[in-house]
This record gives C-alpha cells, structure tokens and sequence, in this order.
C-alpha cells in the first residue's frame, strides 16, 4: 500500500508528524479540562489561548474573532444560522456551486420559510457574475446574507473576496464565505478584508481532523449555535477538543512557514499535469478556471465519455491511484457532482478531481498520466 | 513518590489511555482518508475504523451499530438530541419534561427551546437528588414529546431511576433521552432494557480522546427520528454532517471497548477506594455526603464540610490535588452549585463542598494522601475561623 499515490488532498490531508508532536503532550500529560481551575486545567486553558493567538496573528484578526468548532461544516451551519437568527437577514444569496454544508444549510432554512433564497449567476468559466450579483443585492428589499466560497472544492475557482465584499458593505448585506479550502493555504489579511464570516477545517492543511475555525468579525455580535457551556467566551459550548485546537495552530503556522515554497512546488504540478494530460489524452478539458484564479491545489479534469472512461475512478484506484469525482462529503452519491452540472452539462464527459499535496510529485504524475492513457 | 497534584477530578475528563493512543496514532499520519472518499482504499480504511469503532461503541450500551451517531462531544450530542427532537415531533407536540439538575448542555438547550415557543417543565429533585417518577409520571401531557433526565449527576455521582423513567415513557408513548455521559464506561448501561430511546456519551470521559462524542438512537420500538442540527455532506445517515474525526473515533472505539472489559473489575476497585476517601473524611466533624450514598456512580464522592471556607479550602488543595467544587464547566464562576442548591443544600454548605471523581489510574496511596491533606486542610480552616 506505500506504492499509493494519494491525488484527494482537497478530500483531506496527512497530519504532518510535526504537528502530531506539538499534539501528543496534551493527550495523556496535560489533559486537564480547560474550564477547571486547577494547574492540569489552566494549562489546557493556556494552551488554546496561545492556539487562538497564533491563529489570530496569522490571519490578523483580534483573537477575540476567532473560535474553535468541531470543523468547517459547523463553522458554516453557525454562521448562516446566525445571519437569519441573530442578525436580521431575510434574503440569502449563494450560487449554486458552494459546498453541501453552505447549500444544505441554506435549503433548510428556504424550507422552513426563515429566509428567500437567490442563486447568483455563474459565468462560462464557473467564475460569479459580478454584474448579477449587484443585481441581486440592489433588488432586495430585506437585508441579505451573501455566502459564497473562497475556492471551490471540486474545480478550484477562487472568488475576489474583497471585491464581494465590498458590494455587500455597499448593500448592508452579511458576507459569509466558506474558506475551508483556503485557510492554510493562502494568506488571509482579515483585518483589511470586508468579511463577516470564514471558515477553516484543520484537516485540509496537514492538521488534525475534528476541529475548524469560525472567525466572527467584531462588529457582528451572534448568539451560540451549540448551548450548554461557557467555552469559547459563551459562543461554542462543550469542553474544547483540546488538541485538536493546539493542532491546527501548529498547521497553520508551519503552512504559512512555507507558503511560498508549497505553493510555488504545487502550482508547478497542476501546471505540469495539465499540459502532460492534454499532450497524452484527446480530447480532454479542464473545469473552471485552472491557470487563472484558481486554487493552486485543485485540478478538475473531464475525459471524454467511453465505455472505457466511465470506470476511469474505479481503474484509477486499482492502480493505486486516489483521485475522486468530486467531493469526498458526495461521493457515496451517485447522482454526480452538483458543480460540475451547474457549469458543464455535457453528458459526454466524465470528469475526476486531482487535488496536491506537498508531498507529491512530478514522477507521480508521469505516471498517472501514463495510466491515464489506458483508461480512456 | 508520589507524582503531584493528584488527579482527582476524572468526572471533568480523564487522561487518554495508553492503548487508545496506540491504536489513533497510525490514523492521524498513515492511514488519514477522509471516511467519505468513496473511491479509494484511504477513504475505505479510514471508513472501516469508523464502522468498527461504532460496533465498539454500540457494544458498550448494547445498541445496533447503526443506531450510533458520531458527533463532536456530548454537548453537541445534547443538543442534536434536544432539538432534533423538538423539530421533527413538532406536529406531536411542543413539552419537554426535564430536571433542574441536569448538566447545562440540557438546560441551556431546553432554554433555549423555549424561546422558540416549546414548553419545559423543569422536575425538582429530592435531598438525594432523585426525581419522583409519580412527579415525572404526571408532569406528561399529551403534547409531551421527550423526557430529558440524565443517567447520573456529574456532580454529585447520583444515579436517577432510569429504567422507570424509560418503562413511563414507553407507557405514554413519549421518548425518552439520557444525557449518560457520566455513566457510561463507567457502570453498565443497556440502552434496551432500560427503554432508552436516545443517549448521549462522550470519550473522554472515558479515557478516549476529547472532541469526539456519540449519540445513541434508537432505531426500533420505536423508530426515532429527528431534524439535523449540523448539514452538509449527509454523514452519520444524515443526522450529523462533517467529516469524521477518523482517529478521535477509532480511540474513542478503544476506549469503549476497555470500559466494557474491564468494568467490573475498575468499579470494584473504585468503589473501595472512593469509601474509604469518604468514610476517612466523614470521620471529621460536620461533614456531609451530597446526593443519594445508594444510587450512585461507583468512584464519585461530593462532601460538604461545614463551617470551612469554600476559597480557602480550594485554595489550601489546589497546588497538591486537582479537584473541583462543581461541574468544569461553570467552576469558573462564583456561583454555588445549583445542583447542590436543588438538593437543598445552603449555600454556605454548597460553597464548601468538593466532588472528588477516581479514575482508572487512582492509588491507594494517593487516596491516604488526599484523606490526609484534606483532614489538615479543614482542620487548619476550623482552627483559624474560630481565633
């Protein structure tokens, strides 16, 4: 099985040995539950607050924004819960393309008739139209949410986070945006960002799985998802998943360590991918927008449909190679990805996600690609 | 030598076990699929640790594999459970019946139900801390969805009288949920004869990992269904969204696992200890146990010690032996307990009372320390407060 070659990182990353390390002490030594007053306690306690201001620092916020949660879907269904319960939005804007914890979150409350729901038009290219999105926001007549993501997990497109936000400043609206895919992987300046709500799971930049990131800006005051305790400061009760948050401090901060050298090597095997595939396979296209303003980890690629091509997932895998079809939360799914009908309806196509790591290679891809040539 | 501060506080959460690190670690590096990658073999073995460590966890309380939910912790469980039910039963009726004792993942939640327009009868507790079944049994209307009463107080150890609880419900046709967090692992629940139609556990008081916890639901007899709180990806047969914490759960599989072997052997063994703690200390003057001494959790002791103040006594252990007046989660607060308040206990009492909870890892040695420096520390307290 060491012979595998793991192509799902946007699914979820290996913990990086470093940060198991900053982790282990806080398992069976400094275990203490971080509400007891006691030294085990106040060193759990110490721990998080330490947690909280490195995440902080790195995203420049005040720590006082950022909260710990069980991971990005809880970051989201908080936050838009919040948006309709707490902050008066009665308009929800999204598009079709987000995440199933935006989209399902956002159905629920549509049917439970909290809130109107609007999907905003996507360009050719999977990009938002921006001139629709003003339409819609200069159409309501309630305050709106806007949620939309930073990059999407299937075919990488990046949204223009100031650019959005800037229009919902504009219109009053809240801006929400799922940025699971982004934070540990690019860098965040949130104070000079017109945001209200992101996200962070720590299990898609080399962290641990089970815990996430909710950044709540100051200027908006939300009540608690999850009731029953004090953690967090009253916003996220339950005893925190005390190593868990130490981990994913470590990962970020050892992600933005080596920001510039990760994403220059990974950027370098998307683009490599891309020309060795189109030079080895005919007929092939990518989704969205791979070498503009994309996620440097993502590459969504659509083989032309045989009979052969249609098994391509299950033939990639008894090569040892993990790609998926789309996001992993769907993939038991068989009703295909959600994104990919939304921006490429041809049903003459079957298409695979390839997502990097650090860890990958050049060689790899020589010969996935090469594999690749048999499937189609 | 004794290693110090003593650990005394295992009701807050206990260390991992060495055995449950064992078997998480080869997840967080080597085997780190994500659970719902359905097309390779990372996404399967990470889905066979989870499918085995649901058989582990059901094992313990005697459930189907399938009736087990994943969560993040307790809380969330409390609150998936309390709202769940709230919402998918709202055509039934909107009254939940629950106890002023229970842990505040409950009562916030119930609270906050009722700000949703949902009617919460709170049931009074007895000096021991039981609640009246004929109370509870009156308490039920027709628009009463669930009743919510713990398995044991993470207090005061008290063990509530489930399996009335449960046959009550059945009677009445209401369902019945147990925040057991502090029971199970710990003394043997069975989800099937005690009539108990969702239940909520967490790890790491069990020697398993923090940020992981499960909820129990019942799958037959009936057939329970509530409203996700969490959506998203449809995980957990769609009750819970989010990527599994893959490791968390395998550890949290071992830890049920170790509970469910070694349970008669550690509650022997805690029970001995935890009395000779108590009956060493009620051997001091004015000295009482809170909540019921017959039906409770075998290595939980909650004692008052009259005419002591409450800081001062803190403050006296605090450096050689970790302990809490109260539930972690409010013992920042200068509160007194309102667990303790509902028994009846003043609140001069309630301030100068200490639960100790005994964990896998207690010596005896370290009790005769604890009976020690807690005979001292009260004594000193006495001597000073008369000058």
């Amino acid at each position: 099985m060491s012979n595998r070659i793991y192509f799902d990182n946007a699914a979820t990353t290996p913990l990086d040995p470093a940060v198991l390390e900053a982790m282990m002490p806080y398992f069976t030594d400094k275990f203490g539950n971080p509400s007891a007053i006691y030294s085990y306690g106040r060193e759990s306690r110490l721990a998080i607050e330490n947690a909280r201001k490195i995440v902080a620092k790195i995203l420049n916020a005040h720590p006082a924004e950022i909260f710990f949660t069980s991971g990005g879907t809880e970051s989201s269904n908080t936050a838009i819960n919040a948006a309709i319960h707490d902050l008066g939005c009665r308009h929800i804007i999204t598009s079709p393309i987000e995440h199933h914890a935006t989209s399902h979150t956002v159905e629920h409350l549509y049917r439970h008739s909290e809130a109107t729901l609007s999907f905003v038009k996507l360009l050719p290219n999977g990009h938002v139209d921006m001139e629709d999105l003003e339409r819609l926001l200069a159409g309501s007549t309630e305050k709106c949410l806007v949620t939309l993501m930073h990059a999407n997990n299937e075919i990488g497109n990046m949204l223009d986070l100031h650019a959005v936000g800037n229009l919902c400043k504009m219109y009053g609206a809240i801006f929400h945006s799922d940025t699971v895919q982004t934070v540990g992987h690019f860098p965040f300046d949130l104070r000079n960002t017109p945001v209200h709500f992101i996200t962070g799971a720590g299990h898609k930049f080399h962290g641990p799985k089970g815990v996430g990131l909710l950044y709540i800006n100051e200027n908006v005051k939300i009540k608690p998802y999850i009731h029953g305790g004090a953690q967090e400061r009253n916003m996220r009760a339950g005893t925190e998943n005390l190593y868990g948050i130490v981990g994913f401090a470590k990962a970020l901060e050892l992600a933005t360590e080596r920001y510039e050298a990760d994403s220059r090597y990974i950027q370098e095997l998307k683009v490599y991918m891309m020309e060795q595939v189109k030079k080895a396979v005919r007929g092939v296209s990518f989704n969205g927008d791979p070498l503009g303003r994309s996620l440097y980890t993502v590459l969504s690629v659509s083989f032309p449909k045989t009979e052969k091509s249609e098994m391509i997932l299950f033939n990639l895998d008894m090569n040892n190679i993990c790609a998926s079809g789309g996001s992993a939360c769907t993939s038991g799914a068989d009703q295909g990805s959600h994104v990919i009908r939304a921006i490429n309806n041809n049903p003459n196509q079957v298409t695979v996600r390839f997502s990097f790591s650090k860890h990958n290679t050049k060689e790899e891809i020589d010969f996935v690609v090469e594999k690749l040539k048999d499937m189609i | 030598m004794l290693k110090l501060p003593i650990y005394l506080d295992h009701n807050a959460t206990t260390p991992c076990d060495p055995r449950v690190m064992e078997v998480m670690l080869p997840f967080f590096t080597e085997q780190f699929g994500n659970a719902a990658s359905r097309s390779h073999s990372f996404g399967w073995q990470a889905e066979e640790a989870v499918d085995y460590a649901r058989e582990q966890v059901a094992r313990l309380i005697g459930a189907e594999p399938k009736e087990i939910i994943f969560t993040s912790g307790a809380t969330e469980g409390d609150n998936l459970a309390i709202k769940g039910v709230f919402e998918m039963y709202a055509g039934k009726g909107n009254h939940i019946i629950t106890c002023v004792t229970e842990h505040k993942a409950v009562l916030d939640t119930c609270k906050h139900i009722e700000k949703l327009g949902g009617e919460v009868t709170y049931l009074p507790v007895n000096k021991e801390g039981l609640i009246d079944v004929q109370q509870l049994e009156a308490a039920i209307t027709p628009r009463t969805i669930l009743i919510a009463i713990m398995y044991a107080n993470n207090e005061t150890g008290t063990i509530q009288p489930v399996k009335a609880i449960g046959a009550l419900a059945k009677k009445h046709n209401v369902l019945f949920f147990t925040d057991a967090t502090q029971a199970v692992g710990k003394i043997p629940v069975d989800v099937i004869k005690d009539d108990i139609d969702l239940l909520t556990c967490s790890a790491h008081k069990m020697y398993g990992p923090k940020g992981v916890g499960a909820l129990y639901v019942r799958r037959k007899n009936p057939r329970v269904r509530l409203t996700a709180q969490l959506d998203g990806g449809g995980h957990e047969r769609g009750m819970r969204s989010g990527t599994l914490n893959v490791p968390g759960i395998a550890g949290f599989g071992k830890a049920a696992d170790i509970c469910r072997q070694d349970l008669q052997a550690d509650t022997e063994r805690m029970s001995r200890l935890r009395d000779k703690l108590e009956n060493a200390l009620l051997q001091l003057d004015a000295t009482f146990v809170n909540g019921s001494r017959t039906s409770r959790l075998p290595h939980v002791a909650n004692i008052s010690f009259n005419f002591v103040n409450g800081d001062g006594l803190m403050m006296g252990l605090n450096k050689e032996v970790a302990l809490s007046s109260g539930a972690a989660c409010t013992s920042a607060s200068m509160e007194p307990s309102y667990v303790l308040k509902a028994l009846g206990v003043e609140d001069d009492l309630a301030h100068s009372s200490l639960r100790f909870s005994i964990g896998r890892y207690t010596t005896s040695e370290e009790i005769d320390f604890v009976i020690e420096k807690v005979t001292n520390t009260v004594n000193e307290l006495r001597a000073m407060k008369t000058i």
